[in-house]
């Protein structure tokens, strides 16, 4: 072609294949990655929300069902970015599509953020839909929309990136559901989804307190709810230091070649 | 004269201590076909890692016409393009998409990616297979398919690890003459296969490759002058009898079977006078093959001398 390196403009249409190839990806298997998680956070809002939240009443002042919206749309936003990213990163490096992207002349800082973005499109796809089904069991006022957008786009490329680094060092399919099952979910029932942490004893306020989803789902009740058991500005520190070091954590594990180059 | 690719005493040691590649150099012309040979293991795949990135190497240095692969990574990648030899595409995209987003990887435009994928699917007779999932193709589609997505930015230099493993007689022969067809356009071939005969018709100058080491590298006329005898299966018309019991250049003609027979010629003797002398003892020869390909006794002799 004749270029001396890669323009940025390249690089832009490098970066732009690389998301329409991800997004391609994931709505090609709809059925695997858009339907389910929609089923399950909806049955959540019928069984928690509605059933047992109408007998559990208010909870910082909101009723149950619009306190745990909030939460809900974190979870899928955080589940489906960190998926996206840890199955399709995998998937290509298992079976070795991932060397198209490797002998071309990609920067690494543009396969990363491809991917990212990539992940954060399924995961604020799948938190559209679930504030959609939200919609119809809870009438939805977004107190504060900067907070609201910033901290979703935020939390989502937090996750998106940590998905990228479990990828990069999985070895196998039962590798990329370990994270999830063992670590991700734990942290995200306890970060606050279905209760307010005032009502812990002061010893598990503090434990909540060391959990990183705790921050962002409150940041995130506090866009919409407008209350929060954190502090917004440290939250969206924590959420700036997160990405930082994983994005530094990404490149770095890229330009070793980490579990994709020999 | 233009280097396409210098090699400068590449070593590669794995994790578990393995020697891949002990010190190989090579330099190869642009414009050439060079045949890059060598048993299973004899270090041709890790060679072409390394020049591609997929491989760290543990030692040595790679140009690409002129460009050190490690400080001018970009550069030398769009000189490159890169035919591996298994399957590293997607199973579950379409045909037309892998090469377009492979165009799209190199920066392309999407109007020249599109104009690139329908000229390389439509040589490489994929045209009609675009909007198929590549799973659905043949083992020799899928090869067609990988060269068609390594041509797509039109390297200057292309490298093929083994393209017609596993491929029928009839679509060997199409891909011999489309990459002829390239490399008489300009484009730089490096060939790594299994079939001697297919290494003797296209390359110019070849590379064998054994423990990691380079044992042969010379022009394919040089190393075929050296061949020192050559052995000819001839199949008669008639009938053979029992025992043939007379020489051709000093050497026994032996029978194999009730219609053919096996001579040996030392290099430069005139084939002529074999016919001549068979003549003169009645035998009608129908035809005539080698016995084994000329390269392939030179490699073996190689190998075992190694």
């Amino acid at each position: 072609m004749g270029f001396s390196a890669m323009r940025a403009n390249h690089k832009f249409i490098a970066f732009e294949t690389i998301v329409i190839k991800e997004i391609r990806r994931f709505t090609r298997i709809w059925l695997q990655t858009l339907v389910p998680p929609a089923i399950t956070i909806g049955l959540y809002f019928v069984i928690f929300g509605n059933l047992v939240g109408r007998r559990i009443g208010e909870m910082d002042g909101f009723q149950y069902m619009e306190f745990i919206v909030p939460g809900l749309i974190m979870m899928a936003v955080i589940q489906n970015s960190y998926s996206n990213v840890v199955s399709s990163f995998f998937s290509q490096k298992f079976q070795r599509s991932i060397e198209e992207l490797l002998v071309s002349p990609v920067p690494n800082y543009v396969i990363l953020t491809g991917f990212a973005v990539g992940g954060m499109a399924r995961g604020l796809l799948v938190g559209l839909v679930v504030t959609i089904m939200a919609m119809l069991f809870t009438d939805l006022q977004i107190q504060h929309p900067f907070i609201t957008v910033s901290v979703i786009l935020m939390t989502s490329m937090v996750f998106s990136l940590a998905g990228f680094i479990n990828a990069v060092f999985a070895n196998s399919f039962d590798d990329i559901s370990i994270i999830p099952t063992f670590v991700l979910t734990p942290l995200i029932y306890l970060g606050g989804v279905f209760y307010s942490v005032q009502l812990l004893p002061s010893f598990w306020q503090v434990v909540s307190s060391l959990n990183p989803i705790f921050y962002m789902v409150n940041t995130f009740r506090y866009g919409i709810l407008g209350t929060s058991d954190v502090d917004i500005y440290w939250a969206f520190l924590i959420l700036g230091v997160f990405i930082v070091v994983l994005y530094g954590c990404c490149i770095w594990l890229l330009r070793h070649g980490t579990g994709i180059r020999n | 004269m233009t280097i396409a690719i210098s090699i400068r005493d590449l070593q590669k040691t794995y994790a578990n201590g393995f020697e891949a590649l002990k010190g190989i150099s090579l330099e190869v012309a642009q414009g050439d076909f060079f045949a890059l040979l060598g048993p299973n293991g004899a270090g041709k795949s890790t060679t072409i890692g390394v020049i591609s990135t997929l491989i760290n190497k543990s030692g040595g240095a790679v140009e690409v016409f002129g460009r050190n692969v490690d400080t001018h990574v970009f550069e030398t990648k769009f000189d490159l393009g890169i035919v591996p030899q298994e399957v590293n595409f997607s199973l579950f995209e379409k045909v037309g998409d892998i090469v377009r987003t492979q165009a799209g990887y190199y920066g392309m435009p999407r109007q020249l990616a599109a104009e690139r994928t329908e000229k390389y699917l439509r040589k490489l007779g994929l045209w009609d297979k675009r909007d198929e999932r590549s799973r659905s193709l043949s083992g020799g589609m899928k090869r067609r398919l990988m060269i068609a997505r390594a041509l797509v930015h039109e390297p200057r230099l292309l490298i093929l690890d083994e393209p017609t493993a596993g491929v029928d007689i009839e679509l060997r022969r199409s891909m011999w003459e489309f990459l002829t067809e390239i490399n008489n356009n300009g484009t730089t071939i490096i060939l790594t296969t299994h079939y001697l005969e297919e290494a003797e018709q296209l390359c110019r100058n070849i590379a064998i490759i054994d423990e990691g080491r380079i044992i042969e590298n010379t022009s394919m006329k040089k190393l075929l002058a050296e061949l020192d005898s050559q052995t000819f299966i001839l199949d008669t018309i008639d009938e053979l009898p029992e025992s043939l019991d007379f020489t051709i250049d000093s050497t026994p003609v032996r029978r194999i079977d009730e219609h053919s027979l096996e001579v040996t010629l030392s290099a430069g003797k005139d084939v002529n006078e074999m016919f001549s002398l068979l003549d003169a003892k009645g035998l009608k020869i129908a035809s005539l093959r080698n016995k084994t390909n000329r390269l392939e006794q030179l490699f073996m002799s190689r190998l075992n001398g190694n």
